[in-house]
């Protein structure tokens, strides 16, 4: 009894002897019909997830998309890995387990503004304070879709819906400022109609080392259509929207010539064109500056601001599972392999004969 | 016991139940188990009743903060911690007052005088100082100053009035094992242990234990002093164990043997939180233990981890229990092994944390939105813990089904010697991950147990998907076919109803038929035994059923019950099994309900047996 045989580590040691293969997004795709309504910004999100995998060199039958109930949580279905479509608001939870358990695997989660913000908003807050390793997709199209259109935690105060016909007295959520408040260490934000931009902070998610938080402007054109063309919108993208990138200062509109300065802890916006500020005295972004990334989160409740978009905040900390493993591996090397007959006979014993 | 011998030589006794009560900062649960663990390495028999306060540290003197621990041990079998006790040790005016009434008549009251003052009697209630109102003639009467002999004890340490006063208790278990004949040597070897790193408490501890000791030796006050032989247990290697204990203990014999790593999702609630910590301790087993946010993530993550090829495990109490519906469902929609364990509590709502009860079996059997069969077992002793959720780790892998393992607040406190079972001796389990892409199909299912492949991910070429929609039968794919709807309804039902067919056929304990069938379930066994055979000795036609497994029963309940005249069912509810063994086979079931949050004295149920027969 004494020596290990783990049915699950000769598994994974079996996958190791297999090359990893060289993948397409066409190995992605599942042969589930994917049914989202005509025109969702969900089908975007899909085609990119699947142009990245193939990148990223790790074969296919070790990634798991996990999703909790919604129109966003239909995404495993169309992921030809493995996928488990779990209970709303979940998911967070369901990875966590499943990561824990097994920390060989590549864990997304895909879910949603309600899923993840109203009924799982506990879950999400918990995976992200705990760092483990998993990627969360968060599809925000401010709507209930799958429900048929009530207003969602992200929807605008006064919204007008089929539960909120005189406009809703709920004050919204922030996606990044609950993953930051949250203590996420990577927290992100992408548009659904920005394919190059999704699929570069993908990229940064799936790199990144802990609980990733992508927030992705999605438009649900049966129920919310043009929440975010404003952000998405040719004629208006550029001068609402704020790319920001490690190392560079914050410069957004459609000639370049607007940065954002900081005036004690308030942004701003101020003009390059007159020549009284230039690009020197404009914020830098820097992932790492955990002020900042409160900043800029917040720029998305003021109006007259741009809205940031990308990677808001990156920081390397301890991830739960590792720390777990640590643990267990010292008990191990401290009292030896768990052994049943040595742990029934411990402590006080006595025999009667 | 017997009573009023001036002599103070040994007196044998076949069996005697004791009840230490103080209030809650008083240490009697330590105390007791103390006693407990050196009458166990007697080799008596033994049987305990933790009995405390929701409240942590209530406030001092009062009648709600009061804490009681009550052994019973003996020289023959001992099934039940007593229906009435034979010492009563009281630290205050408010343990007299909670716990006389279970007290026999012409017992023995160890009373704390000290405790006894104007401030404590008030918070009582009592108008007068019973102690010495005559209001306690009819009983032993034996008020000491304990506190004050506690002081006295260690003067010479200029320790402060706070530890003094917290080494009480050890006075008071120094007379007991004074007066019970029990040496103190294991209690000082486990001061020395617990206390190790504080070295004036080892000393404290220990010259306040032996004084009690000396002071039963050497005063002239107890009429007496007592022996109990050791039980004519069956031979072999015992310990002391406790419900939770062993139910941690047998979730890991249940991951050696099957060669799976274990994951406990849990959220703490009392009383399962004894589970969560005992399986915490043990990471070189390979333990995963996630404390959750919540009772839903305790139970979802357990599902993610069985996912993953592990043996996933949710603990919990009733209320839990009402969180983790959903998430239930989910898992007998999946077809994963999980062990969601129930460590029932007084209810409805938060109702009584540290009390027990009997009333999720329902909740259990049926409490999910739908069609949504579960296996559900019940230990009835706290030893057999580890047997039934060893067991309850089979059937999970074996049949690829959540199985829900119910225990109570009795049998998860209460504590009992464990003939240690042989490791070789513990049925095989032995799980199958498949691993061939040929011919698989997530819901294509074994033809003997009706259970689906576990894939698991990580393994090539059986990337796949599940989850809590309806599945196409043998593809999983999702299917809202009402024909396909119904047919998988009924195959998650024969896969649990076929377990029937793995399972031990039940055994009556007396004569295979007559006029009387007491039957029970979980944690009453103890005294419905104790109740049964106190009445065959009287020459009564009344035999015992005891289930263990109430999802699905065994296949010979039905014949069982026919042999019988009557049927009664005593239950720590309203009449829960009852109303299951009515309804499957059509018996006029007689109930005998208790619902306060304590277990049953056999005297109640031998009462019950009197009526009927």
């Amino acid at each position: 009894m004494s020596e290990h045989t783990n049915l699950v580590e000769e598994i994974i040691k079996d996958t190791k002897k297999n090359p990893t293969q060289k993948y397409t997004a066409k190995d992605f795709q599942s042969d589930q019909d994917v049914r989202w309504c005509p025109g969702c910004g969900d089908y975007s999100i899909l085609a990119q997830v699947q142009r990245v995998m193939p990148e990223l060199d790790i074969p296919k039958h070790n990634m798991v998309f996990v999703s909790g109930i919604g129109c966003s949580s239909r995404f495993p279905y169309y992921m030809d890995t493995y996928g488990f479509h779990g209970i709303h608001g979940r998911a967070p939870a369901i990875a966590s387990g499943l990561k824990i358990a097994r920390p060989d695997l590549t864990i997304w989660v895909a879910t949603g503004d309600g899923d993840g913000l109203s009924i799982g908003g506990n879950h999400l807050i918990h995976i992200c304070r705990r760092n483990i390793d998993v990627k969360i997709l968060l599809f925000n199209n401010q709507i209930y879709g799958l429900t048929k259109g009530q207003y969602s935690p992200t929807s605008e105060f006064g919204k007008v819906t089929k539960s909120t016909p005189y406009g809703s007295v709920d004050h919204p959520f922030n996606p990044l400022l609950v993953a930051l408040g949250a203590e996420a260490s990577f927290v992100s934000r992408t548009l659904d109609r920005d394919p190059k931009h999704m699929q570069s902070v993908i990229r940064r998610a799936a790199e990144h080392k802990g609980t990733s938080f992508v927030e992705i402007y999605q438009n649900c054109n049966v129920f919310n259509d043009g929440a975010f063309f404003t952000f998405t919108e040719k004629e208006t993208k550029d001068d609402n929207v704020l790319f920001v990138e490690h190392g560079k200062p914050m410069i957004f509109g459609k000639e370049k010539d607007k940065g954002i300065k900081l005036e004690g802890f308030t942004p701003t916006v101020v003009s390059l064109k007159d020549g009284k500020y230039s690009p020197s005295d404009l914020i830098v972004h820097n992932e790492t500056d955990t002020m900042l990334s409160f900043i800029l989160a917040r720029m998305s409740n003021i109006a007259d601001l741009p809205r940031p978009v990308g990677v808001i905040y990156a920081v390397n900390r301890p991830l739960y599972e590792a720390e777990m493993s640590k643990q267990i591996q010292k008990a191990i090397e401290k009292q030896g392999e768990g052994n049943l007959e040595k742990l029934l006979n411990h402590g006080e014993t006595w025999e009667i004969h | 016991m017997n009573k009023n011998s001036k002599n103070k030589a040994l007196k044998n006794l076949e069996e005697v139940t004791i009840r230490f009560a103080g209030d809650s900062g008083d240490g009697m649960q330590l105390t007791g188990m103390q006693f407990t663990s050196t009458t166990a390495l007697l080799g008596n028999d033994l049987s305990t009743l933790p009995d405390f306060p929701a409240e942590i540290r209530a406030p001092a003197g009062t009648l709600f903060g009061v804490s009681g621990f009550q052994i019973h041990f003996g020289s023959m079998e001992i099934n039940t911690p007593g229906d009435s006790c034979d010492v009563l040790v009281a630290m205050n005016p408010a343990a007299l007052k909670v716990n006389l009434r279970s007290l026999r008549d012409g017992g023995i009251i160890i009373a704390n005088r000290d405790g006894f003052n104007d401030k404590n009697l008030k918070l009582a209630g009592y108008e007068k100082n019973p102690l010495d109102d005559g209001s306690l003639d009819k009983y032993q009467l034996h008020a000491v100053d304990i506190t004050k002999l506690t002081h006295n004890a260690l003067e010479q340490l200029g320790l402060s009035n706070k530890l003094v006063e917290r080494s009480k208790n050890f006075f008071a278990l120094g007379m007991m094992y004074w007066m019970f004949s029990r040496p103190m040597e294991p209690t000082i070897k486990w001061i020395q242990e617990k206390f190790k790193k504080t070295p004036e408490i080892i000393e404290a501890n220990t010259k306040v234990l032996k004084a009690g000791y000396a002071f039963g030796e050497t005063t002239e006050i107890f009429a007496a002093r007592y022996e109990v032989k050791p039980a004519a247990l069956k031979p072999g290697k015992y310990r002391s164990i406790t419900g939770n204990e062993a139910t941690a203990w047998g979730l890991i014999a249940g991951s050696v043997k099957s060669g799976l790593d274990l994951f406990l999702g849990s959220y703490p609630i009392t009383p399962a939180s004894d589970i969560l910590h005992e399986l915490s301790k043990h990471k070189n087993f390979r333990v995963k233990t996630f404390q959750a946010e919540d009772e839903i993530a305790g139970i979802t993550s357990a599902i993610g981890a069985a996912y993953g090829g592990a043996i996933g495990v949710t603990t919990t109490s009733g209320p839990g229990m009402a969180l983790k519906g959903e998430a239930m469902g989910l898992a007998v929609m999946l077809e994963l092994p999980l062990v969601i364990c129930d460590i029932q509590r007084g209810g409805p709502s938060t109702g009584l944390p540290t009390k027990t009860e009997q009333a999720d079996l329902l909740q259990a059997v049926y409490g999910r939105n739908s069609e949504a069969p579960i296996p559900v077992i019940a230990s009835i002793t706290p030893a057999d813990c580890f047997l039934t959720a060893f067991e309850a780790v089979r059937l999970a892998l074996k049949y690829m089904t959540p199985v829900i393992f119910l225990s109570d607040g009795y049998l998860a406190n209460g504590a009992e010697p464990w003939l240690i079972p042989d490791v070789g001796s513990l049925p095989d389990i032995s799980p199958t991950f498949r691993t061939d892409p040929q011919g698989f199909y997530p819901y294509l299912r074994d033809e003997k147990t009706l259970s689906r492949p576990w894939a698991i991910p990580g393994t090539p070429g059986l990337e796949h998907r599940i989850g809590g929609l309806e599945k196409q039968h043998i593809t999983g794919n999702v299917s809202y076919d009402p024909e396909n709807h119904e047919f998988m309804v009924k195959m998650r039902q024969a896969k649990v109803d076929r377990i029937a067919e793995d399972i031990p056929l039940a055994h009556v304990e007396g004569d295979e038929q007559g006029d009387l069938l007491v039957v029970g379930w979980g944690g009453t066994y103890g005294a419905i035994r104790t109740a049964v055979e106190n009445k065959r000795r009287e020459g009564k036609s009344v035999s015992h059923l005891h289930l263990k497994y109430i999802c699905p029963f065994q296949k010979n309940i039905g014949e069982i019950l026919y042999n019988f005249k009557n049927v009664l069912v005593p239950e720590l509810n309203l009449g829960q099994l009852s109303k299951l063994l009515r309804a499957k086979y059509l018996v006029p079931a007689i109930t005998l309900n208790k619902v306060q949050g304590l277990p049953f004295k056999s005297i109640e149920i031998e009462n019950k047996i009197d009526e009927i027969l």
